[in-house]
């Protein structure tokens, strides 16, 4: 290799580095800005000019999260509700694509348009017929209320999905196993859910991230404060006359762990399994 | 519940004893529980606000009369309505389009072969970071780092862009503005993950092929890159359509469509017709009006789908 392509060649790769660390600085610095003021106190955290780093390190904002029992509340909500959400959207959605999958029935074609169509659906347009179906149905201001319509908007891309896991494994591999005696439930969770648990793993994370970041039935579908979730909860804080400016950053870093270590854990399956679809296409 | 359904359909066809029955009532006992939930939360409310809006009354109270087409009417000559549409458009165009060249640039700068693995792993989960944030807290964020003595404020005052403090959520010249930045920020990730993948995806050959043509970095970046990733571009930004132009949270949370009005959607427009107003006909139709949209969009997107595979 001649010395000015080497040359030109560390330029060009100085290039592309300058222009990640941009990028980064874009995505992380509002971040970053969140995390070390929610080391601050209150009257730091708005301290004109803007500190980067402030005398004490202070952990004040966490403990006061971390004991009060309706903040911890708000926590344990959210947890209820996406976990309940996840489970009830896999188990569901696995069972409908094991059928789209495996099975030719009448009103497949019918039950597929449904199923592709709901997801055009807008949640501002259910949210009217919600109000009066979720108080009829006893659910108003309940975790069932939420779970349920959740998985509206879940289980759609999880069939979806999970059809398309299941379709790229060989019919032979069930075959199989029913010849032994099996019926094609057990062929399903003893073969084909584990051969296709990348699949399914970055379907449940992504149910996940849903349901934990849900707003607008959260907002409309519950009442007291013993229902809510966090995003709710966080807007309660930013709602009051005196804004809990540290304890509101604290809140949100603990709000997006779970969802953060889920990422960082299966991020190479998840992003695989997200993306395949656009891929495909 | 699901195991029941499907137990019991298995317990009744097994004692007729014929196989070829039991065969096929199977799948649907398998999607008896997504078709009820589907049926009972999705068919049957799209059922009500559509019957809602051509109605005086809510269909789930008595004393409505049939209104014809007089809620659209009303909704359609509403002095909010348009600007509402307005606003969601720029907010939805401009969001589209920024996200669309962010995404694909940082895809780009992440898939240079010039830069290591582990250095690729890092960048990739710093960039993915936003995409990982509930909107509340998005909303938070951007209200902190925008704030009148906030460090934005700071840094483009000391860099002499700016004189004095901007109300950028509170000033209806940069409310739609803020709003905006705030959506690009918090959505460019799925277009990156989703057009990084794709670029991966092209073959080597290609490129390969064109460089032996004589083609620059710049013609094979406009007639191989571009082209191979057409198709995920075209999907991503109808997908990004629609979930923009449905935003809420973002928006309810930051400035609730104020200031005057100038960041409001249709979607906040219809919630404050349903939650402020009670004018919940009025609002069914509105709701209505944004569904059809949206299906107009889907169905696009269903064709193109379509006409890839």
């Amino acid at each position: 290799m001649s010395t000015t392509l080497v040359r030109r060649r560390r330029v060009q790769k100085t290039g592309v580095i300058a222009g990640l660390v941009v990028a980064a600085l874009v995505a992380g610095f509002p971040i970053f800005w969140m995390l070390i003021s929610s080391f601050k106190t209150n009257t730091e955290v708005f301290a004109y000019p803007p500190q980067l780093f402030t005398k004490g390190f202070s952990l004040d904002a966490y403990t006061a999260v971390l004991t009060d029992p309706m903040k911890l509340r708000f926590f344990v909500n959210s947890y209820v509700v996406a976990i309940a959400v996840t489970l009830a959207t896999l188990l569901i959605s696995i069972l409908a694509a094991y059928a789209f999958s495996r099975y030719e029935f009448r009103g497949k074609g019918l039950m597929n348009i449904v199923i592709i169509g709901v997801q055009a659906v807008p949640p501002i347009t259910l949210l009217i017929p919600y109000f009066s179906l979720i108080v009829a149905l006893k659910l108003y201001n309940s975790y069932g209320g939420l779970i349920l319509t959740y998985m509206v908007f879940t289980v759609p891309y999880a069939v979806i999905m999970l059809t398309s896991y299941f379709n790229t494994l060989p019919r032979e591999l069930d075959e199989a196993v029913k010849v032994d005696g099996a019926g094609p439930i057990t062929a399903l969770f003893r073969i084909l859910v584990p051969v296709a648990l990348p699949g399914v793993v970055s379907v449940g994370v992504y149910t996940f991230m849903i349901a934990w970041n849900e707003y607008l039935f959260a907002l409309t579908l519950t009442r007291t404060n013993d229902m809510r979730t966090l995003p709710i909860g966080i807007q309660l804080l930013l709602g009051q006359n005196n804004q809990e400016w540290s304890q509101l950053m604290a809140m949100s870093i603990l709000g997006m762990l779970p969802v953060l270590v889920l990422f960082l854990i299966f991020q190479r399956w998840f992003i695989g399994g997200l993306t395949s679809g656009a891929v495909k296409s | 519940m699901a195991n029941a359904h499907v137990a019991a359909i298995g317990t009744v066809a097994g004692r007729s004893g014929r196989k070829r029955q039991r065969r096929s009532l199977l799948p649907y006992g398998l999607i008896l529980p997504t078709a009820v939930l589907l049926l009972v939360l999705m068919v049957v409310p799209v059922v009500i606000v559509i019957a809602n809006s051509l109605f005086t009354q809510v269909v789930t109270r008595s004393g409505g009369r049939f209104a014809g087409v007089a809620n659209y009417a009303a909704v359609l000559t509403d002095p909010g309505f348009w600007p509402a549409t307005l606003n969601t458009a720029i907010f939805a165009g401009a969001s589209v389009a920024v996200h669309l060249v962010m995404g694909l640039g940082f895809a780009l700068l992440l898939n240079s072969p010039l830069i290591g693995r582990v250095t690729t792993a890092i960048f990739r989960t710093i960039l993915i970071l936003p995409w990982l944030f509930t909107a509340a807290v998005i909303a938070v964020l951007w209200r902190l780092i925008l704030a009148p003595t906030g460090v934005v404020n700071y840094a483009l005052e000391n860099l002499g862009i700016i004189q004095e403090a901007i109300q950028w959520f509170g000033d209806p010249a940069t409310a739609l503005f803020a709003v905006t930045l705030m959506n690009i920020w918090s959505g460019y990730p799925f277009f990156m993950i989703s057009l990084l993948a794709g670029l991966q995806g092209i073959p080597a050959d290609l490129h390969e092929a064109a460089r032996v043509d004589g083609a620059n970095a710049w013609q094979r970046f406009w007639n191989v890159t571009i082209p191979q990733l057409m198709p995920i571009i075209v999907s991503m930004a109808v997908l990004d359509l629609l979930w923009t132009t449905q935003q809420f949270a973002l928006i309810w949370l930051t400035t609730g469509g104020g200031p005057l009005g100038v960041t409001e959607m249709l979607s906040t427009f219809t919630y404050k017709l349903a939650f402020a107003d009670y004018n919940l006909v009025q609002a069914s139709a509105s709701a209505v009006l944004v569904l059809l949209f949206s299906l107009v969009v889907a169905v696009f997107y269903v064709r193109q789908q379509r006409k890839a595979s």
